[in-house]
């Protein structure tokens, strides 16, 4: 049901509405010739009796609006409330003022005047809610799709934002396993940085920003994990300038970044691998340049696996409307893929 | 027993190694970090038994076992691949989940021990695992003494010829131990399309189809290639190209 134009306003308007029309009416039929009494009493009643008709005609469309055949409706319902009208006056003015003969014959002789009228009045008002209930319902509408488009925004936000390889989880746990027999205390070291991480991946499930240097915090644990795993073979370095640091970017959009680095790093090549993360500001963007080793050769068939890159891409052109945030390029031996935050 | 470990996390080897303490007859001969290696450390040391990762640099473990000499026992470990763990369900291939414990461990290798799985078993794995991503992406191969990724792009046509399949690329062709059936069913059906018992083309190649014999059709290869086209292959072909 659309929201009801009923308020004290509106009921200012329609009672000064009335007033006018009516005192036009009674100024209408003195001219005519019409006693005061009469004319004041045809002129308030007659009126009253189509802003009535008027009000029921609005009050119906709130409840109902026409849909396909709109002016035909119009038409029917202003012929309808008119001769209903009509009828009523015919029933009442006469007999009210019956006394007044010259009065009763100039009310029959001016019927069709007044027919025209009313059905002018009646059609408008009638007219005129249709448009006001119709523009109510779209923007309602509106309204509606724009908060189901944005939870469902929000819902693939969150998604994205969440997605924790299992690989990863059962594998570190599996090398905590292992590091009870060899080294307990570097075991204990592990659950910490492990369930660190994943404290950050769930705590931060609302927060939808966060600063360079916190983001950095978030990698390094996450890195730090994967050194476990794969030992010598992985290296990171991270190089950033100082004024980054504070540079706001979308919580945990560097992860998946850094994960899809290791793990083609890691899976495409032999020997050691390292993975190198810069940041710098770039004309007022954040820019940030991640790097994995890779082998040109072999590389064709494991760009299909990047889903990785392909859920921080549509992050990022949720929350920015761009979809050029996100490259990757291909040199002789590095892949590097950068992404730019802008800074609003 | 002669065993190898083979996983490319050298905490996951550990924990191999720490659990195998409690089976004196089995012997491990040494550790490897990849699938080359693998296939090495097979030939070199004829292994009855290896712990092989599925995940691991350059190739995979089902990979590896295409191309190793022969298939030893094998008791897989993974720390979650959906498609390997279906393929070792259908194919009663018992495996490891990572993290796994010692009691589990242990029921492993009695079991592979007792009976182990026959040699049908793992093979039949490999190639229900074969419709994994990552190998539907790509074909690796043995060339000489050198192990040759190719990558599912770079395949000109599939030929078969006897118990092989020639695999056509533009560094020249390359043998491999499968069947027509297997590609058929690996490899997208949007890409490569068998045109033909004996062959299996990769339709972004095709310039012209020209009526040959009757009934019969051969299709022109950018490569210059012709290759027969069957009144089957002809219709999944027309099918395929949409014409």
């Amino acid at each position: 049901m659309a929201i009801s134009p009923y308020n004290r306003k509106f009921a200012i308007a329609v009672a000064t509405g009335w007033i006018i029309w009516a005192s036009l009416g009674y100024r209408l039929l003195a001219d005519f010739g019409a006693g005061s009494l009469a004319a004041l009493s045809d002129s308030m009643l007659s009126n009253a009796l189509l802003f009535g008709g008027c009000f029921l005609i609005s009050n119906n469309m709130r409840y109902y609006l026409p849909g396909k055949e709109k002016y035909w409706y119009v038409l029917l319902l202003g012929v309808i409330v008119t001769l209903l009208w009509m009828t009523m006056l015919r029933l009442s003015l006469p007999f009210l003022l019956s006394d007044d003969k010259q009065y009763v014959a100039e009310f029959y002789a001016s019927l069709s005047i007044r027919m025209a009228v009313g059905f002018l009045v009646i059609t408008s008002s009638t007219l005129l809610s249709l448009i006001w209930y119709t523009q109510q319902q779209e923007q309602d509408q509106a309204a509606r799709k724009q908060e189901t488009d944005q939870a469902a925004r929000d819902a693939e936000l969150l998604q994205l934002q969440n997605r924790l390889q299992p690989h990863f989880l059962f594998n570190s746990l599996n090398s905590v396993s292992a590091l009870t027999i060899s080294d307990p205390g570097k075991a204990r070291d592990m659950i910490e940085q492990l369930s660190a991480f994943l404290r950050g991946s769930l705590q931060k499930e609302h927060r939808q920003w966060s600063t360079l240097e916190e983001e950095l915090d978030y990698l390094r644990l996450y890195m730090g994990i994967e050194k476990v795993r794969f030992g010598y073979r992985l290296q990171t370095e991270i190089n950033c300038d100082e004024s980054t640091l504070q540079m706001r970017l979308p919580n945990t959009i560097l992860q998946p970044v850094v994960e899809n680095a290791i793990k083609f790093g890691l899976y495409d090549t032999l020997g050691e691998v390292c993975i190198r993360l810069t940041a710098q500001n770039s004309n007022g963007f954040l820019q940030i340049e991640v790097s994995n080793p890779f082998d040109q050769v072999t590389a064709v068939p494991r760009k299909g696996a990047g889903f990785g890159l392909a859920s921080v891409r549509r992050r990022l052109f949720l929350l920015f409307a761009r979809q050029d945030l996100l490259q990757t390029e291909m040199t002789d031996t590095l892949f590097i893929t950068r992404i730019l935050i802008p800074q609003i | 027993m002669k065993a190898l470990i083979i996983d490319d996390e050298p905490l996951a080897r550990d924990i191999i190694r720490e659990y195998l303490t409690s089976h004196p007859s089995i012997e491990v001969m040494q550790e490897c970090s990849d699938g080359f290696e693998g296939i090495k450390a097979i030939q070199q040391h004829q292994p009855d038994l290896i712990f092989l990762d599925i995940q691991m640099p350059k190739i995979n473990g089902f990979e590896m076992l295409e191309l190793a000499e022969y298939v030893p026992k094998v008791i897989f470990a993974t720390a979650f691949d959906e498609y390997a763990v279906k393929a070792f369900e259908a194919h009663a291939v018992d495996y490891l989940l990572k993290p796994f414990s010692r009691q589990r461990f242990d029921a492993a290798v009695q079991k592979l021990m007792a009976e182990g799985p026959s040699r049908e078993q793992v093979p039949a794995a490999m190639e229900a695992a074969a419709k994994s991503p990552d190998q539907s992406n790509r074909i690796v191969v043995k060339d000489g003494g050198k192990i040759r990724i190719i990558p599912i792009t770079q395949v000109q046509y599939l030929e078969a010829a006897d118990d092989y399949i020639k695999i056509h690329t533009a560094d020249g062709s390359f043998l491999k131990k499968k069947t027509m059936q297997f590609f058929e069913e690996t490899l997208s059906a949007a890409q490569f399309i068998r045109i033909h018992r004996s062959y299996i083309v990769n339709a972004n190649l095709i310039t012209r189809i020209d009526p040959y014999e009757k009934e019969g059709h051969l299709a022109l290869l950018t490569t210059g290639a012709r290759l027969p086209v069957s009144k089957a292959g002809y219709a999944r072909l027309r099918d395929a190209l949409g014409i």
